[in-house]
């Protein structure tokens, strides 16, 4: 069962924009497409610990600021040829208010 | 909807790249069948001599495994050679009776070696060298006998011959023209490359003409008999004196061929459901045996197949690499010569050098090298570009000067470095690393080793090396792509010229818009495109494009510094570099107050207060109450100036205050990439004017303006653009030329790079001889920069950009 949190209304967070959310996991990182979805990551590119909230939303992807991995919003994959994962959480929208799950 | 059939004869590599580009277009529109004749997934032919040579084995060089097929949900017939197309009903039948029907049928053919009509050819030990079949038998043959004879001095059969070579067999290269690969070599290189490969241990007999193939009673060839009527000992012949298109199955089918199958610039054939690629086709009178054009052919090809209908298919420039090792040697385009051209040649007999250029007025055309072939990218980028050369032409010889490149320990010869030694001091990429990723990824282009090896993917300086690495590895088969039909980024076709100029034509005022005018292939854009589009948007239509911050790279969304750590940095301005008593109080107390980890003095004359947290900015920038010193943006970054006449005993000009009044002048303003000024107030030039993107010099009489400096990755000193007399002339030049380079360069080209592309004879045209001109691109500055204010002033912070939420 998952335990959801109320973090935020969808309006709060930009359109291809990020908020960071801080948890006592460490911050994480949501994102909103331009479609109006919502995914949450583990702010922490898998390369080298960039903070992928400040990155660039583009699809369903999110460039790092640091060294422009490209990292899918919604399981954490790096886009080939790199390699490598950072953790995603289970996030919803209901009635424009976001909730996330730290399970 | 019913998918339509697309079925494709032929699985090798041009066939198997337009399927590849095809996919990546529509990955759903088409169900495939592939038909091979061989028994092998597609393989990378080019590598056929390092498995000849012994230095790869064939798992090595496949390109696409059987998996590929399967993932892509292609149904790939191996060892069925197609034998019959019936084009009335749509239907192929290959020679064991499966049969296929299609919508759209891609001929990939590929070519056959030509076999010499003489008599004893069907001898056994006499092959070609086209595919793993040749080879293996070419291995074979090498265990069991000893005297090898290649027929043809071509690059492909001196490959054959090196190979053969290294596996232990005297082996002699037969030619019928008076010097090796005429079709690539003139005389000059051609003599020091056979006296290399005669060093090597190959024999060679020129101008001999083979008569008969001479048996040894048991069906297998034992001599080689010539027209003169000498004989030598052979008990392996490699047939290398070309290749012919493999167009009989077209032809049978009424396709109407002549030395290949004939395509149009769409690579479609006389029957518009079909279409053909690769060394089977026949385009504009030319067939390539070359791997660069293919994929061009490829390209175009797909494009087509998924029903987008833009793209043409022009010819190619090609160029040629022996893949010998330890034989430099490059040639391209036209280096014959003719009455209309003249040539500019370099030759070193005892050092073992020969450089030859060949001109037409002043565009390089061709290009033979050998011994030294460090800058052959750079040469075939220009006969690619058709560049005009005038401005460089005395120095053209001497290659592209990579002194003062950063990173590579001052390398510059690829061939020379060991696997073990860095290429990208960046991203710490050895040459074996990128090596191996060449041949067992099966790269061909820079950009797929960027991608795959992240060497040359940041600063660019080792970019050279790279090209160098990828040509020695791959041969003829890399060709650096043409800048200006370059596209932007993977999300479109166009180039940054074409969306440049579809802004302005079409007063484009937005993202989407620009998006949905140009048929982007995503519906929003990359990391690439956005910032570039954001750009060009704002420079074309200032005051009515919209910002859109979503598009900008964190530093200009957030103005300041990311870290590596993803704490920002904070550079406040400081007009000319110069600062009060109660600006550095306010700096000293803003670093105690939030406990700023380092205070640091910059390059550009300015403080920088390092290590801040992100939600501490807004804080810091009202503390501060200083504006932004923009270290962080694409836009003018800092004025540098010595003290100038004001204090100095050498001082002529007052260049604080010149650098002051041109910092508060171009002071928002959104550029390229960043823009670093620097003004002198003498020629002994304290501020560095020399390296900067506009260097200032003050003189007694007036002032020196210099453009397209860098001090950065490739040092480079800036050319002198023109010297005025007054302090608003100098304001005007350097405004217009800003503007010049915000109008027309490409995003993230610095001036360098941008002065480098169109030259600086076009600046002084728009900046200097034309003063109307001059003028107006002033006015379109100030116009952009009116009402433009401070991003760290309190109006203009989005809070939402700051701060964080928590659970």
């Amino acid at each position: 069962m998952n335990t959801w949190h109320e973090v935020t209304t969808l309006e709060e967070i930009p359109p291809l924009g990020a908020r960071v959310v801080t948890t006592k996991q460490g911050d994480i990182a949501l994102f909103r497409t331009a479609e109006g979805e919502v995914f949450a990551l583990l702010d922490r590119c898998p390369h080298k610990g960039g903070h992928l909230s400040q990155g660039i939303v583009f699809g369903k992807k999110v460039t790092c600021p640091l060294h422009s991995w490209n990292i899918c919003l919604d399981d954490g994959k790096a886009v080939a040829p790199d390699v490598g994962c950072t953790r995603s959480y289970p996030v919803k929208v209901e009635n424009n208010v976001v909730y996330l799950s730290l399970a | 909807m019913k998918k339509m059939k697309l079925v494709m004869v032929g699985n090798g590599m041009a066939g198997v790249r337009t399927l590849e580009e095809l996919l990546k277009l529509t990955p759903d529109l088409y169900d495939i069948t592939v038909f091979g004749a061989e028994p092998y997934p597609n393989y990378n032919r080019i590598m056929l001599s390092p498995v000849l040579a012994g230095e790869q084995g064939i798992q090595d060089i496949i390109l696409n495994d059987i998996d590929w097929y399967k993932q892509n949900n292609i149904t790939l017939h191996l060892n069925k050679k197609v034998a019959h197309i019936a084009r009335k009903n749509k239907v192929v039948v290959a020679e064991d009776g499966t049969e296929a029907e299609y919508d759209r049928l891609l001929l990939a053919t590929g070519s056959s070696s030509f076999i010499l009509p003489v008599p004893g050819k069907e001898l056994a030990g006499v092959v070609g060298y086209r595919d793993i079949q040749d080879t293996n038998a070419m291995i074979a043959a090498a265990e069991k006998y000893k005297h090898a004879v290649v027929i043809g001095g071509g690059l492909l059969g001196l490959e054959a011959a090196n190979g053969l070579a290294l596996r232990g067999m005297d082996v002699t290269v037969v030619h019928i023209m008076p010097w090796l690969m005429e079709r690539q070599l003139d005389d000059n290189s051609a003599q020091m490359l056979q006296s290399a490969l005669q060093a090597k241990g190959l024999k060679f007999m020129l101008e001999q003409q083979t008569q008969e193939l001479v048996s040894d009673g048991q069906g297998r060839v034992k001599s080689i008999r010539f027209k003169d009527g000498n004989e030598i000992p052979a008990d392996l012949v490699v047939m290398a004196v070309g290749i012919r298109p493999n167009v009989a199955l077209a032809e049978a089918a009424g396709i109407y061929c002549n030395r290949g199958i004939v395509v149009s610039d769409t690579m479609q054939t006389y029957d518009p459901s079909i279409y053909a690629v690769g060394e089977c086709v026949s385009h504009r009178g030319t067939a390539y045996g070359l791997v660069a054009p293919l994929f061009d052919m490829a390209k175009v090809c797909a494009n087509h197949l998924a029903r987008m209908g833009i793209a043409y298919y022009q010819g190619s420039v090609t160029s040629t690499k022996l893949k010998v090792t330890g034989v430099d040697l490059f040639s391209a385009g036209n280096f014959t010569g003719g009455n209309e051209t003249n040539q500019i040649v370099m030759h070193d007999v005892t050092g073992g050098k020969y450089k030859k250029l060949v001109l037409n007025n002043n565009t390089l055309i061709g290009a033979v090298m050998y011994g030294d072939t460090k800058d052959s990218s750079w040469y075939f980028q220009m006969i690619r570009d058709g560049k005009n050369v005038a401005e460089i032409r005395d120095q053209l010889i001497f290659g592209q000067s990579h002194l003062g490149n950063a990173g590579s320990q001052g390398q510059n010869l690829a061939a020379t470095m060991t696997n073990a030694m860095e290429v990208c001091g960046c991203n710490g990429v050895c040459k074996g690393t990128i090596v191996k990723a060449i041949k067992e990824k099966g790269l061909f282009t820079l950009e797929d080793v960027r991608k795959h090896t992240k060497a040359s993917a940041s600063c660019g300086s080792c970019t050279g090396l790279v090209e160098q690495i990828l040509a020695s590895t791959v041969g003829g088969a890399y060709a650096p792509q043409a800048t200006t039909v370059k596209p932007l980024c993977d999300c479109t076709t166009h180039s940054h010229e074409e969306v440049r100029k579809a802004i302005r034509e079409e007063k484009l005022i937005s993202i989407p818009q620009t998006m949905t005018f140009l048929n982007w292939n995503t519906t929003n854009g990359c990391a690439k495109c956005r910032p570039a589009l954001n750009y060009y948007l704002l420079c074309a239509w200032p005051h009515e494009a919209k910002d859109d911050p979503q598009s900008r790279f964190i530093n200009e969304r957030a103005n300041a510094n990311i870290q590596k750590d993803g704490t920002f940095s904070v550079v406040p301005r400081m007009y000319g570099g110069i600062t009060t008593p109660q600006q550095l109080r306010r700096i000293a107390d803003v670093a105690e107050k939030y406990n700023v980890p380092t205070v640091k003095v910059t390059g550009g004359q300015r403080i920088d207060l390092l290590g801040i947290k992100k939600a501490d900015l807004p804080k810091i920038w009202a503390d501060l109450d200083m504006p932004s010193g923009y270290a962080y943006a694409k836009a003018l970054r800092t004025v540098k100036t010595c003290v100038g006449s004001e204090w100095c005993r050498f001082g002529v000009q007052d260049s604080t205050q010149m650098g002051i009044d041109i910092e508060r002048a171009f002071d928002h303003m959104w550029m390229p990439h960043k823009f670093k000024v620097a003004v002198s107030g003498c020629p002994r030039n304290c501020a560095e004017s020399g390296i900067k993107d506009v260097g200032i010099i003050g003189v007694e009489s007036g002032w020196e303006i210099y453009v397209a400096g860098n001090g950065g990755i490739k040092t480079v000193v800036a050319q002198f653009l023109v010297k005025v007399k007054t302090h608003d002339e100098v304001m005007e030049y350097t405004g217009a030329f800003a503007q010049l380079y915000r109008e027309e360069a490409h995003y993230l080209d610095r001036t360098v790079h941008y002065v480098e592309r169109v030259g600086l004879d076009h600046v002084k045209k728009h900046v200097v001889e034309n003063a109307a001109n001059r003028k107006a691109l002033y006015a379109r500055l100030l116009y952009a920069l009116q009402g433009a204010t401070n991003p760290w002033s309190k109006e203009n912070i989005n809070v939402c950009e700051f701060e964080s939420l928590a659970i």
